[in-house]
């Protein structure tokens, strides 16, 4: 097979992390060719809800999650672009005193561990905030630097602004084989071979077909988490609102239409890379919507999509070096809430890559711990 | 109406391709349901043939009296048919497919073993300057409303553009007392040069005779000009003048009714969400579904017939959906092989008669480049007020396809789901990209495919799968 292109580092996969990735590499002097077996942005960093929240991340992603907010608060300065980036706050109502004690108990829970970013709020301030919302709701959990972006613009932007400080992207390349030959890595792909020092793995939905090639296989689920957008309706709702006990993101986007997500799942077939809307679980959604938000049930929906992704059994991603071979690393499994930790884990590739280590703590994400049965962290 | 929650076939559209596919059918015994968005059973093309106030059957002609006969046949053949329904989406189920369909205001879940789409043509887009102004409309719309309620348009008319419809419908309108400004033929001059080696089969097509009649009538009514290179709407709120080139000759007219067509394309909008594949089609400049001799798509068990196949006019239309019925039968076991093939017989002789010259009609008609792919501040998506010039920056961005111009501009992303720009917006990056547009592709259609309420939506059966995932997912936080 023919060499097509060598860089320092080859990232297999074109979604916001391997841009990401790619990036920080720049930053740091270290060349990097990108393999995208579609385009850029074509599954979930480019169609997800495009919610950049710190509120309720599981505890080992806290520290990221916040290391990554800060930096979406500068994101412009970071890629040239604002990523239509806003941040009005993101909310998990309180829809019944279950839903209520289980945020008090999350609020002190994050006051143990001496984070304040997330803040109970009483009726009051919740209507005020949000003055749309049914009456029954009791109450939330804000975290109001939270906010939303563009992920499609955002995935773009990170691979313009990496190819401006020179890093190559191929798309329509689709990763087939790694091998290590030496001290290098060689990819081959239906479009020729590809050969670099370091190999990142970014693939996302297919990443676990790398981690079976360097004989560490992973655990990993293909969802694909549906939305739904409406058409404009007038402005009413500036926060993204969760919900607590049902499965709930919702959002008015800064055109006006709503876009309502949450985790209902399509069915999807990962080798055809199609998926398959399941209505029926729309329809639960659309119900959510209609309980909490009664100025919605007139809404048109008029565009429903699933982007395809990887879930972990313990809903939180690997990053970190591979377990069995050198100069590999990982950084996929985002199980449906890595948007807004993107600019963040290209930063902690390139650390790893340039000085093996980060000043975050990435344990918990490591490869290794589904070696031994029980072993989970 | 009550409709049944599930059936054998479920056929999308009244028009001649799903009233003859129904037909097949039902009179052999399969429970047929038949859903079609109009108030009775038509399509386009016979649209009202029930109802219409024009009984003087010289108005409409009788290539449009022939529905009658179809729609009795249809009606005798015992299919049941859900008019007034919107099918927003169809989806693959256990036991063959679950059509999301909307009806008198609540939407449900049908089941079918197989489906016939007869989804019809669209009229291609015609993106001029000021074609989105009030007063602009197309002459497919002015010939419905003619249909359906002798509306014949008032004050001063201009029609523009270039196919068969065009001449129609300013025949029809003349028929009618209507009055016509003038007629601006936008067919680019020589054009009979590209179609002639196709001339044997139209000059023994039924075509030619009936183009020859209508051509006299519409040269009869109106002032023709011919080898028109550019036109232009002109006005502040709403349509004031024309403006077009003309043998090197700029001229303008007061207006107030401008009908523009340049032939039509199929509707593949329910096809391609359902992911039947298609593939460009360089001849009729548009995408078509990939489809057997019987109509089979790419996706087992979807059958499409008619013009959203591939344009060849009624009909043929009318045959594609024998055809495709006859293949449904086969394929739920009710005909066997021998005896389809017998069935479809002389309906292959029909359909062959009303294809022949089809392939002279794309050629002479070809619509010009400078009518298909605008330029500038013309707009392009009608729905999100997208520019040529926006798309044309978008691409040097790196947006190399319609679906990343989608999520950079929106364009394809408002009501009418790109149902009015998708092949202008796909031609546009072709001719930036140097490009096929075959390869460039077109959009990504999703579901819904027609907007549905929340309320319709929310109203949905859930599944116990459903109610279990919130309880999973509920217990994860």
């Amino acid at each position: 097979m023919s060499l097509v292109a060598t860089a320092d580092v080859i990232v297999i996969g074109g979604g916001l992390h391997g841009c990401s990735a790619a990036l920080h590499l720049a930053r740091a002097g270290l060349s990097a060719l990108v393999l995208e077996k579609n385009y850029v942005g074509r599954h979930a960093s480019g169609v997800n809800a495009g919610g950049v929240r710190t509120l309720s991340r599981h505890e080992a992603e806290v520290p990221l999650s916040l290391a990554a907010m800060a930096m979406w608060h500068g994101i412009a300065e970071l890629v040239d672009d604002d990523c239509g980036f806003e941040t009005h706050g993101q909310i998990r109502v309180a829809e019944n005193e279950d839903d209520a004690a289980a945020l008090r108990q999350r609020e002190a829970r994050m006051r143990a561990l001496g984070y304040t970013h997330e803040r109970w709020i009483d009726r009051d301030e919740l209507f005020a905030r949000v003055p749309a919302l049914a009456r029954h709701c009791l109450g939330g959990l804000i975290a109001v630097d939270d906010g939303a972006a563009l992920p499609y613009q955002t995935t773009a932007a990170f691979r313009r602004k990496a190819e401006a400080l020179g890093q190559r992207f191929f798309e329509g390349v689709r990763a087939q084989r790694v091998q290590r030959t030496g001290d290098a890595w060689t990819v081959d792909t239906d479009r020729g071979s590809f050969a670099g020092r370091v190999l990142v793995n970014c693939a996302g939905a297919w990443a676990d077909r790398i981690c079976a090639q360097l004989g560490e296989p992973v655990p990993l689920e293909v969802i694909a988490p549906m939305m739904m957008v409406t058409l404009r309706m007038p402005r009413f709702l500036e926060p993204v609102v969760l919900g607590t006990a049902r499965p709930l993101s919702f959002k008015q986007t800064q055109e006006d239409t709503v876009l309502i997500g949450g985790g209902r799942r399509a069915r999807v077939e990962r080798d055809a890379e199609t998926t398959e809307l399941d209505f029926r679980e729309l329809a639960a959604s659309a119900q959510t919507v209609w309980d909490l938000f009664p100025v919605m049930r007139a809404a048109s929906v008029h565009r429903g999509w699933a982007g395809i992704e990887a879930r972990m059994p313990d809903d939180i991603p690997v990053i970190g070096p591979s377990s069995t071979a050198p100069d590999a690393y990982h950084a996929f499994g985002f199980s449906a809430h890595g948007f807004e930790l993107g600019p963040i884990v290209g930063r902690i590739m390139a650390d790893l890559i340039t000085t093996g280590r980060t000043e975050l703590p990435i344990a918990p994400f490591a490869i290794t711990r589904w070696n031994a049965a029980g072993d989970s962290p | 109406m009550n409709i049944a929650s599930s059936c054998d076939v479920a056929v999308v559209g009244a028009g001649a391709a799903g009233l003859a596919a129904a037909a097949e059918c039902a009179r052999r015994g399969l429970s047929t349901v038949v859903f079609d968005e109009q108030q009775a059973a038509g399509g386009q093309i016979y649209r009202a043939i029930t109802a219409t106030p024009l009984k003087d059957r010289t108005v409409l002609g009788a290539d449009y009296w022939h529905g009658e006969g179809l729609v009795g046949e249809f009606a005798r053949a015992g299919a049941t048919h859900v008019p007034g329904a919107t099918v927003w989406a169809v989806t693959r189920s256990d036991d063959g497919f679950e059509i999301g369909v909307s009806h008198d205001g609540v939407a449900q879940l049908v089941q079918a073993k197989q489906v016939i789409l007869a989804t019809g043509a669209l009229e291609r887009p015609f993106p001029i300057p000021g074609w989105t102004l009030p007063g602009v409309m197309t002459a497919g719309a002015a010939q419905l409303l003619l249909k359906t309620s002798g509306l014949v348009p008032e004050g001063r008319v201009v029609l523009a553009g270039t196919g068969p419809l065009l001449y129609l419908v300013a025949a029809q309108l003349a028929r009618v007392g209507g009055r016509i400004d003038c007629l601006l033929d936008t067919t680019p001059r020589g054009q009979w040069r590209s179609a002639a080696p196709y001339a044997v089969d139209f000059l023994r097509s039924p075509y030619l005779a009936k183009g020859l009649s209508i051509l006299r009538d519409a040269r009869r009514a109106t002032r023709l000009v011919g080898g028109v290179q550019q036109l232009e709407a002109l006005g502040g709120d709403s349509l004031q003048r024309v403006r077009f080139v003309a043998g090197g000759r700029s001229e303008e007219l007061p207006v107030d009714l401008l009908l523009l067509h340049q032939g039509v394309v199929p509707n593949i909008n329910l096809s391609n969400a359902i992911g039947c594949a298609q593939r460009w089609d360089e001849a009729q400049l548009a995408f078509v579904p990939v489809v057997d001799r019987w109509g089979a798509s790419s996706v087992a068990g979807v059958t499409i017939a008619g013009d959203g196949a591939g344009i060849a006019g009624a009909r043929a239309a009318e045959a594609r959906g024998r055809l495709a019925g006859l293949h449904t039968v086969h394929m739920l076991g009710r005909l066997d092989a021998a005896a389809r093939d017998r069935a479809a017989a002389p309906v292959r002789t029909e359909l062959a008669r009303f294809t022949r010259g089809r392939a002279f009609v794309d050629a002479m008609y070809r619509p010009a480049e400078a009518f298909r792919i605008p330029a500038g501040e013309t707009i392009v998506c009608r729905c999100e007020e997208v520019t040529a010039q926006q798309v044309i920056d978008t691409v040097k961005l790196g947006c190399t396809g319609p679906n990343q111009m989608k999520s950079f501009l929106r364009c394809g992303m408002g009501p009418c789901q790109g149902r009015l720009c998708g092949l202008t917006v796909t031609e546009l990056i072709a001719r930036e990209r140097q490009a096929p547009p075959g390869e460039v592709g077109h959009y990504r259609l999703r579901f819904p495919v027609k907007p549905i309420t929340l309320g319709e939506l929310a109203a949905l059966p859930e599944t116990d799968e459903g109610i279990k995932a919130v309880v999973r997912i509920g217990k994860a936080h």
